[in-house]
């Protein structure tokens, strides 16, 4: 997807307004990319809790801005507690609460003042199964963006965020349809459509492809590859290839016993952790001894 | 049986191979047949008697159906005696009992299927609004006597349509409370998820999403409700319904009386004539029943196919 100059520019506009704390985008000729425009996260000694039980212990990890992260590891190792802990998510489930600290550029998400429903609007999320709101595909993408304050032309938000999914060409003469009208690879194309129309700096994504056939995941994958000249992108699969395909970093999350917290066993660049992993559980991991 | 090597009788040989098995299952498709056959009869014995007990109030009551019917009042003379009052009584209620109950009842499910956390408090008051929805409807007659009739005469003036719609309200209100939460418990929570996602408050969610999603059920439920409120007679009797009236409600405020106190009290009386006034009571009492049900269905119609 090759973005020209002009329509950089209009994106300009629309983030001024959006948010104070955004730095100015500088016009760039070369790549579509914002220069410093969006921000990496840092975490510190997290821990997760459903209650008493303690599902996730002390991850240390620095998400770089524009890269893809990818978090892998076996089924119940915390990956996905660990992701919904990033932009707060973890805390809607009773009872369930995090520890630690994760800031997002400077600023601790998890502090007294911080609201997280202004933290989810800036980091936000792509769930493994697509779910659509039951509106029109129009109304998906604008909502977000409505209840967040947008006041600038909605219907350029919906097409620039729809082309920034790879939806556009597919949806755009059927968009006061049902957002259940699309198939499932359509449906998660929209979710991130709508993910992105409220701008945020940084976007999870929990197994995003696993419901969804080949053609559609190559699709969801070649978008991200798009993503990340904009966004920083973390996303937890179960598909060892996906990360080494897709990914710049991977974290390895990893559990030693049965009832056990998940912890972040090793975290390096992608290439590393496929080929020369330090720990020997990397590396059975990576190369299917276990899964 | 044959055993010679050569004469193998197929039936027998796959008995011997099965031998735990019956062949025939016409045995059971017989008793398949019969319990069919029974489910319909218990249907068609409810349907028949429905339809004999309409029929029969039809065939007596719509010849008497007519304007002066509806616009007469009640009188000692049979021929001259309407519904107009109890019709207009009838009326006031459900509209003030819609408006007082449907906002507090899809309230109070909102509040306790979204926002109240899982505590004994929480389980406590689910518990009761269920055993609430059995109470007898007297119950609620003898406390709507007592709070709006006797304890708060300088907002209800006592025996007015204001104190019936009340008690009516707290009559119906556990099945609306019911049926909307349960719409709410079946959407599914990946719906929630996205709103938050997103950066919504959860007032937010509810609004934009799962009130549209749950109103389909919590209208079904109103429905319910509100039909039931329609033909109660005893709790409005206790709390100062009439049983003749010779003015119309003028307001909330007033005195009245409601079509099934008229019914009952014409059956009450011994001539003819009443009888077939309270047939034709019966018939406008279903009519306003089928126009209220039909106001809400296609309210639940319009936000069933909105997208």
């Amino acid at each position: 997807m090759v973005m020209d100059p002009r329509e950089t520019k209009e994106e300009e506009v629309a983030l001024s307004d959006l948010s104070q704390e955004r730095p100015e985008a500088v016009e760039q000729e070369e790549t579509p990319a914002k220069q410093g425009g969006t921000l990496g996260m840092s975490v510190e000694n997290l821990s997760a809790f459903y209650g008493s039980f303690k599902a996730v212990t002390d991850v240390n990890i620095d998400i770089r801005p524009h890269t893809i992260t990818a978090l892998i590891g076996p089924s119940g190792c915390g990956k996905s507690t660990f992701i919904r802990c990033l932009n707060r998510m973890h805390e809607v489930i009773p009872e369930a609460y995090a520890k630690g600290c994760i800031k997002l550029g400077d600023q601790d998400i998890y502090a007294k003042n911080t609201d997280p429903v202004s933290i989810r609007r800036r980091i936000g999320m792509v769930f493994q199964k697509p779910n659509p709101f039951s509106k029109s595909i129009y109304e998906n993408v604008a909502w977000g963006a409505r209840i967040n304050g947008y006041r600038d032309d909605m219907d350029e938000l919906v097409e620039r965020s729809l082309r920034r999914a790879a939806l556009w060409d597919e949806v755009k003469d059927k968009l006061k349809k049902s957002g259940f009208d699309l198939s499932g690879g359509q449906q998660q194309r929209l979710v991130i459509a709508r993910t992105l129309a409220v701008e945020p700096e940084v976007i999870l994504m929990d197994e995003p492809a696993s419901a969804l056939d080949p053609v559609s995941t190559q699709k969801i994958e070649d978008t991200m590859a798009e993503l990340k000249k904009r966004y920083t992108v973390v996303i937890v699969t179960h598909n060892m290839q996906q990360a080494a395909r897709i990914s710049d970093y991977t974290g390895f999350f990893y559990i030693e016993n049965m009832g056990d917290p998940g912890r972040l066993w090793e975290f390096d660049e992608t290439n590393k952790m496929f080929s020369a992993p330090e720990r020997s559980e990397t590396e059975d991991y990576v190369t299917g001894r276990f899964g | 049986m044959a055993t010679e090597h050569g004469t193998r009788n197929p039936q027998q040989d796959r008995s011997e191979q099965g031998g735990l098995f019956k062949t025939s299952t016409s045995g059971r498709h017989a008793l398949d047949w019969l319990f069919l056959i029974l489910v319909f009869v218990a249907t068609m014995i409810g349907l028949v008697v429905l339809a004999v007990l309409l029929v029969d109030i039809a065939v007596d009551g719509v010849p008497h159906l007519s304007w002066k019917f509806i616009t007469s009042f009640p009188s000692v003379i049979p021929e001259n005696s309407g519904i107009y009052p109890a019709l207009l009584g009838s009326l006031w209620l459900v509209a003030l009992t819609a408006l007082i109950s449907v906002p507090l009842g899809i309230g109070a499910a909102v509040y306790l299927e979204e926002y109240a956390a899982d505590t004994w408090l929480t389980r406590f008051i689910e518990v009761n609004i269920s055993n609430l929805a059995g109470v007898p409807s007297i119950i609620y007659g003898l406390l709507g006597l007592g709070i709006f009739v006797n304890l708060l005469p300088s907002v209800t003036s006592g025996e007015s349509i204001l104190s019936g719609a009340l008690t009516l309200s707290l009559l119906i209100l556990p099945i609306i409370i019911i049926a909307t939460r349960e719409a709410l418990r079946t959407i599914p929570n990946a719906v929630r998820e996205g709103g938050y996602a997103l950066g919504a408050t959860r007032w937010e969610v509810i609004r934009s999403h799962l009130l549209p999603m749950a109103l389909p059920g919590a209208l079904t439920g109103t429905i319910l409700a509100l039909s039931r409120a329609i033909g109660e007679a005893a709790p409005l009797i206790v709390v100062g319904a009439a049983t003749y009236i010779t003015f119309a409600p003028t307001g909330p405020l007033s005195n009245y009386s409601a079509l099934p106190i008229q019914i009952f009290s014409w059956i009450s009386q011994p001539q003819p004539g009443f009888q077939t006034a309270a047939a034709a009571g019966v018939v406008a009492l279903m009519i306003v029943l089928l126009l209220t049900n039909s106001v809400a269905v296609m309210l639940r119609n319009k936000y069933q196919k909105r997208v």
